[in-house]
């Protein structure tokens, strides 16, 4: 009881204060959660986790169907981690950046794509995941820890030596971005998730039949891109920690 | 003193996304006139120049997203707002 006491300080962490409207709010223990984000992570997680067993229950040599697909989406995860972190470092992290590339991407068009608004919550509104702060933050604090995880394994404490390469005076920028990497790349998804369905909402409410259909599609695009940007960033930022300093053109 | 408050959040919610919008718009106008150039010169390179041109454009738009972050902040989770 006293851990869960001194947890609940956890709630007061200002990463919970950007609500935009209403929350379907569970409470779970002393925590307070947006249980609609959890149900529509849950939704995508399953519709992930049924893709992936459909397309590998009766794997054939001559790839159709879903298998194909599946197949065309690991390569091109595959290329994307190979493009960022070079042909001999890439392999550890194909799961972990596909992982975050394939969530991000459903995430985002289920939230386009998949009538929502017909299923109706007490307060709130479902929509997707990726339009919650916490969401985002939680994807980029796990990239964080990814790359901090791969310097430490490549290079143990040898790692700290690239804030004091190539001069220690660098070293208050060096320490800061650590902190705005995590921070640009939530708020870099979050806002513009969050950004699309506004457009529509607003278009909606002005003229509700065919006119928002174009910024439909754009948003449709610009959720893709997203989570393309996302993948590509955290293969950046690992390929940075494995590397040390020398390429920092990412930003 | 009730009514200054959100006055002047609205205000700056539209100036922060507003201001924000100047620089990226001048940097992805360069970028997509590079882009243009360097496929006018060589077109072969499309797709790659294409690909790259999508995602630093994908970068420059996030500035402006962080503007509209804090307009959004502003307008509907305001600290000052009490």
């Amino acid at each position: 009881m006293e851990i869960l006491d001194s947890l609940r300080v956890l709630n007061y962490f200002p990463l919970a204060e950007l609500e935009v409207g209403q929350h379907f709010y569970w409470e779970i223990g002393n925590f307070t959660i947006h249980g609609q984000v959890f149900l529509t992570s849950w939704f995508v997680i399953a519709l992930l986790v049924v893709a992936s067993l459909a397309a590998t229950r009766n794997v054939q040599k001559v790839p159709r169907g879903i298998q194909n697909v599946m197949e065309y989406a690991l390569e091109f995860i595959r290329d994307l981690a190979k493009n960022q972190l070079g042909e001999k470092e890439y392999r550890p992290w194909v799961p972990f950046i596909g992982t975050l590339f394939l969530f991000i991407f459903v995430s985002n068009w289920s939230g386009a794509l998949l009538p929502w608004k017909l299923i109706h919550l007490p307060e709130g509104e479902l929509a997707a995941p990726t339009n919650d702060i916490n969401t985002t933050v939680a994807l980029a604090l796990l990239t964080s820890l990814a790359y901090f995880y791969a310097g430490f394994k490549k290079k143990g404490l040898g790692y700290f030596a690239k804030y004091i390469e190539p001069t220690p005076v660098l070293l208050p920028i060096a320490i800061l971005e650590d902190f705005t990497k995590p921070l640009s790349l939530s708020f870099r998804l979050f806002g513009n998730i969050l950004a699309d369905e506004l457009v529509v909402g607003v278009l909606v409410l002005l003229v509700p039949l065919f006119v928002p259909l174009p910024v439909m599609a754009l948003g449709l695009f610009t959720s893709a891109i997203q989570a393309l940007v996302f993948a590509t960033l955290a293969g950046a930022y690992i390929h940075e920690a494995l590397e040390g300093h020398g390429e920092e053109g990412h930003e | 003193m009730d009514q200054l408050i959100p006055a002047a959040s609205v205000i700056a919610a539209a100036l922060a996304v507003g201001l924000a919008a100047i620089g990226p718009g001048i940097g992805q106008g360069n970028a997509s006139g590079q882009a243009v150039a360097g496929i006018a010169r060589q077109p072969e390179a499309e797709g790659k120049i294409r690909g790259t041109l999508l995602l630093t454009l994908a970068f420059m738009e996030s500035l402006t997203i962080y503007g509209l972050v804090v307009s959004l902040v502003l307008l509907f989770a305001n600290p000052f707002a009490g």
